[in-house]
């Protein structure tokens, strides 16, 4: 088990940057989760660091050790790819056994290895079956149970949850859980699902067109995103972000209305172009004076329910409401913002904070 | 051979479809259309061979005989006893008009002498022109015997299988490397390199022939069959054909035997070539075909006759004066039969290989 420093790594393909220059320390035992829309370059990176792709510039460290010239095989990593990547023509056992065989493991070790991770995975009955026999996720289990018995120094997971159905993936991502707190390894995680990140991750790397948007536990995250894109991209429903212009100090105004709504603005001028956000769960209705909302959808979950409203000059408005909402469609309601709940960004997207 | 393994199919196909009508238990005129049409086919294709086969079981006589007759018939034979050797046998329409079976002793011009089996003493003199042979169904089976005793056809088979066996080894080995490094890597020139590969496929043989055989003699294989298995073993067929095959497998499969610590040859041997059988399979049937039917350039290097393979034993038949037909036709079914088999047997694996491959 080892840790990871990445110091500057750039990739590009051609004239096209993918990476822009990453900077990132993962500890020993950490569990980190990349996350961003497709395309931002996180399975790039992941791959760097497998050593898959080269990269353009910077350097990759395992341990303390540059590993940034050394091939995949040598850099003592496992990876479970989307696709699961299980060698078809082999069982289960041989699937397993193969990176142990390649490192030169006696038979015996080898079997003993191979039997553990089998255990562990619940594949003991599979071991004599070829991939193609096996459903999804023991194919998932499969391959998952191939970067285990290498006691990697880190485990590399590439979206391995994508190709499972929802219900299995829930299940899968428990167990994966469960598997990070058993063994203890420094794992590092691609997906797209913020869902998977909050749930997994010691820490989240936020990651858009190549770059680090932030890098934070779930909760701070969630709590305190530093920039518009995090604040959109962490969270379900995701947040809700109403643009307006600072009034004057301590006063932002939305909507074509100019609805004044009392937030702590930092040192921006009066007549600043702001991004004020706020989640679902924290908008309330109210019955004093406000930002009136028309109702256009109410969704009833049983234990919540979420009303979609708009009000002029506003983007679609998301609300969450605790039990069973007896508003309806067409209705107007007048909307609360509480304000240790509020999010505001300036111009540049940046988080405003005093 | 080709025609051989088709009729195989169109047969088996006759048999399954031998009760399939367009309207159970009616008979519409496609029906009929559908199977004379197909009869021809069994008889286009099949008829050359089967008569092939037949003739190879016919005596040098038998071959030259007007009319010709489908099936192999041979005079029939006695053996009388106070005659040194077997005598044959003839009908003979005797002066009062009825028939008896006499064997022939001698002919002397156009009389000939004649004895009863039952009856060895008495000899019966018979104008040539009233006796007609009586014959049987029999099958020349020393068109094949002789030709394997006399004439090293056992050796030739031997070359044959030799250079068809280990040329194909050496075939599958050499050009799965090439395809390997031409589809996994990624390295400048790799689409001219392909390229010029594919261009090698529009030099005919018949041009390098000459060059060739000048590296062949300087490297003092002439007469080995080295000088027949090495020149072609790489085909650029063969590289286009597994090259486009290893193309389809996942390049994932090939990452993760590299975070496996799989060395290149691991992968190349344990990963890449088992999931290439079905590519490997097709070129090595295509392979063992060439190699077995090779002709042009073992005549050109092979000139002793321990060293010829069959195809060139089989052109020794060929005289400049007088053709052997009978041996000609035997050994000519001996070095069909391998080929065919391989047709019969891994047929399905042809046309599904050459199907995924997208060989013809």
């Amino acid at each position: 088990m080892a840790g990871l420093k990445l110091t500057d790594v750039r990739k590009a393909y051609g004239a096209a940057m993918v990476l822009h220059g990453i900077d990132l320390e993962v500890a020993d035992g950490e569990f980190v989760v990349f996350v961003g829309p497709s395309g931002c370059g996180k399975s790039t990176l992941l791959r760097s660091i497998a050593g898959l792709e080269e990269i353009t510039g910077g350097a990759i460290a395992i341990d303390g050790q540059d590993v940034t010239d050394l091939p995949a095989s040598e850099r003592g990593l496992a990876m479970v790819f989307q696709s699961y990547a299980l060698y078809p023509h082999m069982s289960v056992y041989a699937n397993m056994a193969f990176a142990l065989e390649n490192m030169g493991f006696k038979r015996d070790e080898i079997d003993r290895r191979v039997k553990r991770a089998a255990a562990m995975l619940r594949l003991t009955d599979y071991l004599d079956r070829r991939p193609k026999a096996l459903s999804g996720g023991q194919r998932q289990r499969v391959a998952i149970g191939r970067a285990i018995v290498r006691d990697p120094k880190i485990f590399l997971f590439d979206e391995p949850l994508s190709n499972l159905d929802a219900e299995l993936r829930v299940a899968t991502r428990k167990e994966l859980a469960g598997l990070h707190a058993e063994l203890g390894g420094t794992m590092i995680y691609v997906t797209h699902d913020q869902v998977e990140a909050m749930t997994l991750a010691d820490r989240i790397v936020v990651l858009q067109s190549g770059r680090i948007e932030q890098v934070g536990t779930p909760l701070e995250l969630y709590n305190r995103p530093d920039n518009l894109f995090v604040a959109g991209f962490i969270g379900s429903p995701r947040m809700n972000l109403l643009p307006g212009r600072v009034v004057e100090p301590g006063v932002v105004a939305i909507g074509d209305a100019g609805h004044r709504i009392d937030c702590e603005i930092g040192e921006l001028p009066a007549g600043s172009t702001v991004t004020l956000g706020i989640r679902p769960e924290h908008l309330s209705v109210t019955d004093g004076t406000g930002v009136p909302l028309t109702v256009e959808l109410v969704e009833r979950l049983g234990g919540e329910s979420y009303l979609y409203g708009t009000s002029p000059g506003l983007p679609q408005v998301t609300l969450r409401l605790e039990g069973q909402s007896a508003h309806q469609r067409g209705e107007t309601v007048t909307l609360g913002l509480p304000r240790q709940h509020l999010h505001l960004f300036d111009e540049a997207g940046k988080a405003v904070r005093s | 051979m080709n025609g051989g393994g088709m009729s195989v199919t169109s047969t088996n196909r006759l048999a399954r479809m031998a009760v399939a009508r367009r309207h159970a238990g009616r008979w519409h005129w496609t029906d009929i259309a559908a199977y004379a049409y197909l009869a021809l086919g069994v008889l286009l294709m099949f008829g050359p061979v089967a008569w092939l086969a037949l003739s190879s079981f016919k005596t040098q006589a038998g071959l030259l005989e007007f009319p010709p007759t489908l099936l192999p018939m041979s005079q029939k034979e006695v053996v009388v006893p106070g005659q040194a050797q077997p005598l044959p046998l003839f009908e003979v329409t005797m002066p009062d008009g009825s028939t008896r079976v006499l064997a022939q002793v001698r002919r002397i011009g156009i009389q000939a002498q004649m004895v009863d089996p039952a009856n060895p003493g008495e000899t019966i003199r018979v104008p040539i022109d009233k006796r007609k042979p009586v014959r049987e169904f029999k099958l020349a089976t020393e068109n094949y015997t002789e030709p394997l005793e006399r004439f090293a056809f056992t050796r030739f088979l031997w070359n044959s299988v030799f250079v068809t066996v280990v040329a194909t080894i050496i075939t599958l080995l050499i050009n799965s490397m090439a395809a390997y490094a031409l589809s996994i890597y990624e390295f400048r020139g790799k689409t001219t390199m392909m390229l010029m590969v594919i261009g090698t496929l529009m030099i005919p043989i018949t041009i390098i022939l000459v060059p060739v055989y000048l590296v062949v003699t300087k490297l003092g294989l002439v007469n080995s069959l080295w000088a027949v298995i090495l020149p072609g073993a790489a085909t650029p067929t063969g590289v286009f054909l597994l090259r486009q095959y290893m193309l389809t497998l996942p390049r994932d499969l090939i990452e993760a035997a590299r975070m496996d610590k799989a060395s290149e040859w691991q992968i190349y041997w344990r990963i890449v070539m088992p999931l290439a059988m079905p590519a490997l399979a097709v070129l090595a049937i295509f392979s063992v075909m060439w190699r077995w039917n090779e002709f042009l350039w073992p005549l050109a290097v092979l000139t002793k006759t321990e060293s010829y393979t069959l195809q060139i034993g089989l052109n020794a038949f060929q005289g400049e004066l007088q053709t052997q037909w009978h041996y000609l036709l035997a050994m000519t079914v001996v070095t069909l039969l391998p080929v065919a088999l391989v047709f019969v047997f891994l047929q399905r694996f042809i046309t599904t290989g050459i199907a995924n491959t997208g060989m013809k």
